[in-house]
């Protein structure tokens, strides 16, 4: 049986209709089309699915699409303005802050969130903060240094 | 040529679809009117298969078929990579178990239904009916029976040169270890996924989600479903990491295209964590029993050595790979007049085995650099110094090693291992850093260091090829039989171009991983992209700009030599201001040519040795006693590439496998209890190290040895990182601890740290058979 | 991983709330609040809850708020909530320095205090924290409210005293005396993990004498629980070195731990008394 609802992603509106047991992270990839938020694990360890919800980080795989309803998503899709590269975009680029990409989605996504919600966040919590995702392949050093760069130019522009 | 970008650290061209969320990874690959694909499991590691019931799977919700062994019994074993193995045929997994299974994640049935979801639902209706029998899960007690006939020990894999017995007689002294690995793997972020759609007007099966060897995957599911390998065509779209355990041949891709081909609607499967865990290749586990016979200035004069192997419950595509590595490999860096090695093949009933980075040598270096710290302690010697002694001095490279890894000969071309010695130990100050640890254990805490030294491989041939084209704009496409798993290939196969061409490196556009756009590839494998792939680049690139400057001599009436190819533009030397033609032009000019129109060339590099980088690891830890914690809070590799394309690219492949290292190290097992059910099922079980848990690493990058087998000089960097972490680790735990030798099984996790620390404070008893002291 | 089917309900009021748990209790319905454990489990399919009741739209139940002298925290707040302090004294500190221990950011943006004391996973954090406190739990449903003391609250893991068609309303904390110490420490794999144990001891210190001590173990048994015996010790004693040492042995005496393929009892026993000891040392500090 399904149920009718509107997602808001980036900004935009999508009405979908889906089973309640559809996770968000599904709705996201499959009814909106907006592949870039990964699955790595469905159990909410990796955090390849992180999403901004109103703003906040969460997993989307340990959310129901129908739970979202009247929510603010924001994926990855919706980090750069047209062209316009977000800074984390950038600095993950420059720093080599990513290798395969699986990870990096949930990574910006994570970032952005805990950066817009304090620029000014500290070594020591920053690290603590990045280390709810998992990454494989870079052994987390550039990402370090990518966020890092990232949260100075974003305190620069505020 | 110029080296206008090999050596610089220019960003990557893979990178804006992955940072803005347009990636093609499997499980964003999606056909209209497809199906997808759910694989259901043996829940037992060993027994009879008495029933796989698909009635009620079949008339579940949107379902389209249900298979089991039954209906695809015609279908052949997957076969071995490098061709028939007779030892090993009798031994093969069948695409779907019919009669017995044999490890927990075995592949019974499989269903296909309208989607995800509603195939869960109903593979999880389907009823297997098993007679359960005893689980083999040790690998090195006696074998047992695989089937009648047919033991657990299909082979044991010998190799060695010298006289062991009399050097072990006239030995000073003689260490002996038992050392243990620990099962665990890959685990890649992403999970394995494969789409495939069949092509009936052309009886083309198209396959997507291919990686690391695509030509070799095309060319196994062609023989398991007796086609025509130029009828099935692999695509590779992003791959999220592989580490060699993706891009195997697995049941779930055949099954994929055979659905594809026999249900004529696109079939879709991504595996998930669950199935990853139990299902996708495990590596690794192996117990050595070695010694080590010395002379009385701790010189290696023998080392003779006997490894069991879990190979788990089948041969992999790879056969012995593994097991042959691990004994080529082992003697690292150093010089050892005498050696001999068994390696038991063993098979029980947990995930099979195959090729996890720096297979062979991950295992092999804990084994060797354990026995260096042995002897040092045997002997009262520095850690240091009695690996200084042992190193082959620089002058006596080329080495031949009287052994041969997987059919190569093994010739280590070029090292310096004590001049990267000497820079590790000063790029982490290891004499001020010993000076620390004792400052620091005064004042009570439980700090250590540990250094290893080892050799990797790379550039495994025979032979790799390239095509370069150049278009009517100027623009320039490389077709290489190459694979991505993450690791920047396009970028370096750029450069190389872009220098040997004399164009931009981002004008240069690489493909990789399509078997439909090239005949023949070996993919990215054994470190062997960069040096293979490159090589080929470079050979096929150096011929386009000889043809465009000939060309270009042509129409300009100038003499070949007067002319130099910068940015894309032919110009002279002399005058570089002056008229020049720019690429594009000359490919215009090209278009009608009589023998080969256009501005191209193939180019081929053959190999038939692989070349050898080396390393140094150094850790420093911290533990608790109380808990058995550790925390390493320093790592330094150091490592020579020979010579490095892209430098930042090199140190990410270093951190990269560090960090993996170090889950090996201490964190990442696959445990099974004693029925042979996986423990390790989910992320909670099978610990990956996070950002906390991963000092950010010290590298330090050394070009003091070229390769002479290629032109560029280059070796690989793609396993460096990983091959000494475990050996590193345990080396400085001991130290810190104070218990030198205490290490000798990975993980280290806190409960066996624990353990050892109490074993060491309970009083020992005395000692009845005089053995000789420590 | 994929969940299997159940029906959704979200109920806008806590009256509706109960009265569709009570329907659909009996046929395997669940509370989802945060999410974060009952969801990963559904997708391992280890709970095919045949409905769910999500009160997340339930208005309301995301307050903290003082009353009685007891810190009242309603069904749906979130972990997040307790990243600063939500009350002065040393409760609020205590909240905010062990909320740090659980699990990670995102996690903590979604999950809920009293979705993990429903839960009753032996290791989390706030399970020891209303162990050892004493906090007091108010499950509603159609027939009534009742309340719960955290003792016959836990039940072993993954259970409690809570009825299928209860809800878990509120928790109750009693606010520590302003001069009140604490310590809590937890040993964990890796940052963010379960404990594999932990400890937490609060306890006040008059004439340099330790009154009104609790010391609480987790992750070690199947339910958190404070250890009288080791308290009885304590209590009226100096915080010496020694005292507490033989205090964190009488924990390690009186704990009688899981036993399992991943750690062994002996040596969740020796865990209880290292960080027992080390709990207490951080509070005497």
């Amino acid at each position: 049986m399904k149920i009718a609802l509107t997602l808001n992603v980036n900004g935009r509106d999508h009405p979908v209709q889906v089973e309640a047991r559809r996770t968000l992270a599904d709705a996201i990839r499959e009814e909106c089309g907006l592949t870039g938020t990964h699955l790595g694990c469905e159990h909410g360890v990796c955090g390849a699915c992180t999403i901004l919800l109103d703003g906040e980080p969460v997993r989307s795989c340990l959310m129901f699409a129908v739970q979202a309803a009247g929510r603010r998503v924001r994926t990855v899709e919706g980090l750069a303005e047209g062209e316009k590269l977000h800074p984390l975009q950038r600095a993950f680029i420059e720093h080599h802050g990513l290798q395969c990409g699986y990870c990096t989605p949930g990574f910006l996504m994570l970032a952005t969130g805990a950066l817009e919600r304090n620029p000014d966040i500290g070594d020591a919590e920053l690290l603590e903060v990045l280390s709810a995702n998992l990454c494989r392949c870079t052994g987390y050093k550039n990402i370090v240094t990518a966020v890092r760069a990232a949260a100075g130019e974003m305190r620069l522009r505020r | 040529m110029r080296a206008n970008y090999i050596g610089q650290s220019v960003q990557r061209l893979e990178d804006l679809p992955l940072v803005t969320g347009r990636g093609r990874f499997a499980g964003d690959v999606s056909f209209p009117n497809q199906v997808h694909m759910r694989v259901v499991r043996s829940g037992h590691a060993h027994g009879r298969i008495r029933s796989v019931d698909v009635t009620r799977a079949r008339a579940a919700p949107g379902v389209v078929a249900a298979w089991t062994a039954a209906d695809v019994a015609g279908l052949r074993r997957i076969a071995l990579r490098e061709g028939p193995d007779a030892r090993l045929e009798p031994y093969l997994q069948p695409v779907l178990a019919g009669e017995r299974v044999r490890y927990v994640g075995e592949p019974v049935a499989v269903v296909f239904a309208e989607d995800p979801y509603l195939a869960e639902d109903a593979a999880d209706l389907v009823g297997v009916e098993v007679e359960e029998l005893p689980a083999v899960l040790d690998a090195h007690e006696p074998p047992s029976e695989f089937a009648p006939g047919r033991s657990t020990e299909p082979l044991v894999l010998r190799k060695g040169f010298g006289d062991v017995e009399a050097a072990f007689r006239a030995a000073h002294a003689v260490v002996e270890l038992d050392l243990s690995i620990g099962r665990h793997s890959g685990v890649p972020l992403e999970t394995r996924g494969a789409i495939a759609c069949y092509d009936a007007a052309r009886d083309l099966i198209r396959m997507y989600g291919a990686a690391k060897v695509p030509h070799r995957t095309r060319d196994g599911i062609a023989h398991v479903l007796d086609r025509d390998p130029a009828t099935v065509h692999l695509h590779e779209g992003h791959v999220g990491g592989g580490f060699g355990v993706r891009g195997e041949v697995y049941p779930e891709d055949v099954l994929v295209c055979l659905g594809a081909l026999r249900l004529a609607r696109p079939v879709k499967w991504i595996e998930d964590r669950y199935e990853n865990l139990i299902a996708t290749n495990h590596s690794r586990q192996q117990r050595h029993r070695v010694r080590a016979a010395v002379d009385a200035g701790g010189r290696l004069l023998a080392i003779d050595d006997a490894f069991f192997h879990d190979q788990g419950a089948y041969p992999r595509t790879h056969g012995a790979r593994v097991v042959d590595l691990t004994a080529a490999m082992l003697l690292g860096p150093y010089h050892v007049p005498a050696y001999r090695i068994a390696g038991h093949y063993r098979l029980t009933n947990k995930t099979p085995a195959a090729t996890y980075r720096a297979p062979g040598r991950y295992e092999g270096s804990f084994v060797r650099e354990r026995l260096m710290d042995a002897i040092a302690l045997r002997l009262g010697l520095d850690r240091v110094e009695v690996r200084r002694r042992n190193l082959i001095p620089k002058t006596a490279l080329p080495y031949r090693r009287e052994l041969d890894a997987i059919g190569d000969e093994v010739v280590l071309d070029s090292g310096d291992y004590g001049g990267l010695l000497d820079k590790a130990l000063e790029g982490v100050g290891w004499q001020k850093l010993q000076k620390d640890l004792k400052r620091r254990r005064a004042a009570g805490e439980t700090v250590g260091a540990g250094i290893a030294m080892y050799l990797e491989k790379s550039g495994l041939g025979p032979r790799d090829g390239a095509h370069v084209t150049v278009d009517h704009t100027g623009g320039v496409e490389v077709v290489t039989g190459s694979a991505s798993l993450g690791q920047g290939v396009e970028t370096v196969m750029a450069q190389i171009c872009a220098d040997a061409l004399g164009v931009d490196y981002r004008r240069v556009r690489v493909i990789h991983g399509q078997t439909d756009r090239i005949p023949k590839g070996i993919g990215a494998h054994a470190s062997r992209a960069t040096v293979m792939t490159g090589s080929a680049v470079h050979v096929a690139a150096t011929s386009v700009r000889r043809k465009a400057i000939e060309a270009a001599a042509a129409l300009m009436r100038v003499p070949a030599d007067t002319l130099d190819i910068i940015d894309g533009r032919v110009v002279r030397k002399d005058s570089p201001d002056a008229i020049s033609m720019d690429l594009g032009e000359v490919a215009r000019s090209q278009a009608s040519a009589p023998d080969a129109p256009g501005l191209s060339a193939e180019g081929w590099f053959e190999s038939d040795h692989m070349n050898y980088p080396y390393g140094v690891h150094v850790a420093v830890v911290k533990v608790d006693r109380e808990t058995g914690g550790v925390n390493v809070e320093r790592f330094l590799i150091a490592y020579d590439v020979g010579r490095a394309v892209n430098p930042m690219l090199v140190e990410g492949q270093l951190a990269g496998g560090f960090a993996q290292g170090l889950g090996g190290a201490l964190l990442e097992e696959f445990e099974y209890d004693g029925r042979g059910q996986p423990l390790s099922v989910t992320f909670a079980d099978y610990l990956l190290p996070t950002a906390s848990e991963t000092p950010l690493v010290d590298v330090i990058l050394s070009e003091d040895a070229p390769s002479p087998l290629n032109p560029l000089g280059l070796k690989g960097a793609g396993e460096g990182g990983i091959t000494a972490v475990g050996a590193a680790v345990a080396a400085a735990i001991d130290d810190a601890i104070g218990i030198p030798g205490a290490v000798t099984r990975l993980p280290v996790t806190p409960m066996r740290l624990k353990e050892i620390l109490d074993r060491a404070n309970t009083p020992p008893r005395p000692v009845e058979t005089g053995r000789g002291s420590g | 991983m994929k969940p299997a089917r159940f029906e959704y309900h979200a109920p806008k009021t806590v009256e509706s709330a109960v009265a569709l748990l009570a329907e659909v209790a009996p046929r395997e319905g669940r509370v989802l609040a945060g999410g974060q454990s009952l969801v990963p489990a559904m997708a391992l399919r280890l709970a095919m809850p045949g409905h769910l009741v999500d009160i997340n739209g339930v208005a309301g139940l995301d307050r903290v708020r003082v009353e009685a002298r007891e810190l009242v925290i309603d069904a749906c707040v979130r972990h997040a909530a307790f990243h600063r302090q939500v009350v002065g004294g040393p409760l609020g500190a205590l909240l905010s320095h062990v909320v740090r221990h659980i699990a990670h950011y995102p996690i903590r943006i979604r999950g809920t205090f009293c979705g993990s004391l429903a839960h009753a996973d032996p290791a989390s954090e706030w399970c020891l924290v209303a162990a050892t406190l004493g906090a007091r739990m108010t499950a509603r449903s159609v027939r009534g409210t009742r309340v719960l003391t955290a003792a016959d609250f836990f039940q072993g893991p993954m259970a409690t005293a809570l009825a299928a068609d209860e809800l878990l309303a509120e928790a109750r904390l009693p606010l520590l005396p302003a001069d009140a110490r604490f310590g809590f420490h937890e040993f964990s794999r890796r940052a963010g993990d379960f404990a594999v144990a932990m400890s937490l001891a609060t306890f006040r210190i008059g004439n340099g004498v330790m009154t009104g001590v609790r010391l609480g173990i987790g992750g070690v048994e199947g339910s958190p629980r404070r250890i009288g015996a080791a308290e009885a010790m304590l209590e009226g004693q100096r915080p010496s070195s020694t005292v507490l040492r033989a205090a964190a042995d009488q924990v390690a005496r009186t704990v009688e731990p899981l036993d399992d393929a991943r750690y062994a009892a002996g040596y969740r026993r020796d865990l209880a008394r290292v960080l027992a000891r080390r709990a207490l040392e951080s509070a005497a500090a």
